[in-house]
């Protein structure tokens, strides 16, 4: 009996490590395989249209599954990042912000795809969408999402403060504001994302380049400091002081960005496409029919210097990891997804990448694509070619959070915004440096 | 083990039993046990120090090397340069006053709350039982729920904090709690008092029902008030259970970060920055691993500074053998 004992414990024992080490059966090779992606729930396609995507997609490929995960966009970075670490990697494909490429390649994240990608893709997809995922000549992604930040106001109300047409420079925007907020229609007319997070760099890059200003001088050089950079920071700050910036916006993201204009608290909003079809969402909106897009206003400085626009590039892609032992597959399903059919199909939420669609015959059948194509086509073409980058540095995420401190500080009337943004500048520089 | 022992056959503990000296017999039952005991929990030992002390070892090493996220980066050793980098950094400093006072605030607050809760418990008022089970609750959320549920809280346009305010007639405007530097850390902390203030209250709860009424009665014989007999019979009769709140809790709140990253995400202006946020975002925010391992070693070290002060001064081993 004792010995009995002892064997069943050995065995036991044995069972233990065995499951420690990790010896349990492999899987088998045969069957289909499965990819797992890593995309983002909030601006683009909902969950469900890429699940029905994915689901189309398994049914023209039975040799290949997808599993789909979704993040808000501000977790998608860091979980790119951990999913790398493990090996094969979490993800074999992520979404990756324009932002992003640059830190990416140089950490060996993403896989060279120059060689897949075809001709056809490569003169049918808009240049601003490689150039997005190009480096040196070599491409590192597939295009996704082209998006913009734009301007939309609610008609309603603007009527009923007596304004027949939106502001077309930010000062112009200050005197509705005012009207506005005197009449009582909204107490806060205006809402912004300027939160301690990449949605508060968005903002100020739109006003910054609105202002004739710019984030690096020719060599390189942080230049948001200059005159036209403090410029920008002190009307933002001042927006807030007198009341027509939401006080709140020091901590909203996007999505509360639209919860505040879906409800009919404010007349003016920045944000992403994807707010627009909320909008009339009734579900989701109680000024259904009431949202229009005017092109984002420039500061009257700007304006007289010649600036026509200003808008920053929110743009996304997808890349295949270096690491997965899938490739292949992988590659066929991010190029189905950014398939012209597709991107046509699902263009309510996400206008597509391909620039015949927005020619000739393929425009009109755009345009009859989906309810909100007749207002979103026309908005995005007027809007897009304004659409200014952000730096393409590998340390941008460090260089990033240091401008959102400054920003943060001078709203918050802990910095002026000169000195604020002086130390945000010699952040960079030393950044740069390292 | 108490199970391996009754699952061993009655007759062959009575078999060892007859044959040695008392004394004998039970040592050598308990070295075979022990043998058997290790055997069993040699694999948990092995995915402990796996999954455990590597890592630590691994961080360890890795805090003195720049090491960039990455595949295959080159790592360059710099010495202390990452602990020194730090230390000279005015950002770290503030955020350690930051964290330190999150830990201050919400611990203490917690102990009081939760010596009052659970004193309230122990004498047994109507519903107490209910009273208890409900304690549970928010101590049962999960931090990232409870950190969502009080955003929502605070929000300054649908929040339930200023729809009650507003409708007291305490509050003339809806006021952006989390986008006030005045208010945004405190308002963490009252999220981190109601999650976890439980907890402190059951610990104590606890101690509280195992503790001699004849002292306390023999008091009350003797003409002492309640306050008297709380002060000066329970409180230091509660004293290593109170310990046991405090370091686990310091040590804890020191370490705070999920209900940071969900409420606040640091801001505004960092003013709600803690010492973990910081090291997540040097560690996968901005790709600094081997920053990021040098100050999760500094907290490492600041949270046993805590707890070996916490027991220089609080315990009193006297008294936990009692």
């Amino acid at each position: 009996m004792r010995t009995q004992n002892k064997i069943t414990s050995l065995a036991l024992a044995f069972l233990f490590l065995a499951a420690a080490l990790g010896c349990a059966p492999q899987e088998a090779a045969a069957g289909p395989v499965t990819i797992h992606i890593l995309t983002m729930d909030q601006a683009g396609l909902k969950p469900a249209e890429i699940d029905q995507i994915a689901r189309d997609f398994e049914s023209q490929n039975p040799d290949i599954k997808v599993v789909m995960e979704y993040l808000g966009y501000d977790f998608i970075h860091d979980k790119i990042t951990t999913g790398m670490a493990a090996k094969p990697p979490a993800y074999d494909a992520a979404i990756i912000d324009v932002i992003w490429p640059d830190e990416f390649i140089k950490a060996g994240y993403l896989l060279d795809v120059t060689d897949r990608v075809t001709a056809e893709m490569r003169e049918g997809i808009f240049p601003a969408s490689w150039n997005g995922v190009t480096r040196n000549g070599k491409i590192y992604g597939m295009p996704w999402l082209m998006d913009v930040k734009y301007f939309m106001y609610n008609k309603d109300m603007l009527q009923q403060a007596g304004f027949s047409e939106p502001p077309k420079t930010w000062e112009e925007l200050v005197e509705q504001a005012k009207a506005i907020k005197e009449q009582g229609i909204a107490e806060y007319p205006v809402t912004w994302s300027w939160n301690q997070k990449e949605g508060v760099v968005c903002d100020y890059a739109v006003l910054l380049f609105g202002n004739g200003g710019k984030f690096v001088d020719e060599n390189g050089k942080p230049a948001f400091n200059d005159e036209k950079g403090v410029e920008v920071l002190t009307w933002m700050k001042q927006t807030v002081d007198d009341g027509l910036t939401n006080p709140s916006a020091v901590s909203s993201d996007e999505m509360a960005v639209e919860a505040d204009f879906l409800a009919g608290k404010s007349v003016f909003a920045v944000n992403w496409l994807f707010q627009y079809s909320d909008s009339n969402d009734p579900s989701k909106s109680q000024i259904v029919g009431q949202v229009a897009f005017a092109p984002m206003p420039v500061f009257k400085a700007g304006a007289d210097a010649g600036i026509k626009g200003s808008s920053v590039d929110g743009s996304s892609s997808f890349a295949v990891m270096a690491t997965t032992p899938y490739p292949d597959q992988t590659w066929k399903f991010l190029t189905y997804l950014s398939s012209n059919d597709v991107q046509m199909k699902y263009s309510a939420e996400m206008l597509p990448i391909w620039t015949a669609d927005f020619e000739g015959a393929n425009l009109e059948k755009l345009k009859a694509a989906n309810p909100t194509n007749p207002v979103t086509v026309p908005a995005f073409l007027e809007q897009f070619p304004y659409a200014n980058e952000r730096p393409t540095v590998p340390y941008y995420n460090e260089a990033s959070a240091a401008l959102q401190l400054a920003i943060q500080e001078a709203l918050t009337g802990v910095k002026t915004p000169q000195q604020a943004l002086d130390d945000a500048a010699a952040k960079w520089v030393e950044l740069a440096g390292k | 083990m108490g199970s391996l022992l009754l699952a061993s056959p009655p007759h062959l503990l009575s078999m060892t039993v007859t044959s040695e000296s008392p004394l004998q017999r039970k040592l050598s039952l308990r070295e075979k046990d022990a043998r058997v005991a290790w055997l069993l929990v040699a694999p948990s030992l092995l995915v402990i120090l796996g999954v455990t002390l590597w890592p630590i070892l691994y961080t360890f090493i890795l805090s003195f090397f720049v090491a960039p996220t990455g595949i295959n980066q080159a790592r360059t050793f710099v010495g202390f340069g990452n602990y020194l980098e730090m230390l000279a950094d005015p950002a770290f400093w503030e955020t350690i006053q930051r964290t330190v006072y999150f830990t201050v605030a919400s611990v203490s607050l917690e102990l009081i709350l939760g010596l009052a809760v659970a004193q309230l418990i122990h004498s047994r008022p109507w519903g107490w039982k209910f009273l208890r089970f409900s304690l549970i609750i928010p101590w049962a959320v999960p931090t990232i729920v409870n950190g969502a549920m009080w955003r929502w809280i605070y929000s300054a346009d649908f929040g339930a904090l200023n729809a009650i305010l507003f409708q007291l007639g305490l509050i003339k405007h809806y006021v952006p709690w989390l986008a006030l530097s005045s208010s945004a850390m405190n308002l963490v902390i009252l999220a981190d008092i109601w999650h976890t203030m439980p907890f402190v209250a059951l610990i104590l709860q606890a101690a509280l029902a195992n503790l001699p009424e004849e002292l306390n009665e023999a008091a009350a014989v003797d003409g002492a008030n309640a306050f008297q007999r709380f002060w000066h019979i329970r409180l230091p009769l509660l004293r290593p259970a109170i310990l046991v709140a405090l370091i686990v809790r310091t040590v804890e709140a020191f370490r705070v970060f999920d209900i940071v990253y969900i409420i606040t995400s640091g801001g505004p202006a960092s003013k709600t920055m803690t010492i973990s946020y910081l090291t997540y975002l040097y560690s996968f925010s901005y790709g600094k691993q081997g920053t990021g391992a040098a100050l999760s070693f500094l907290i490492s070290i600041f949270t046993i500074a805590m707890a070996i002060l916490y027991i220089r001064f609080l315990y009193r081993p006297e008294e936990t053998q009692s």
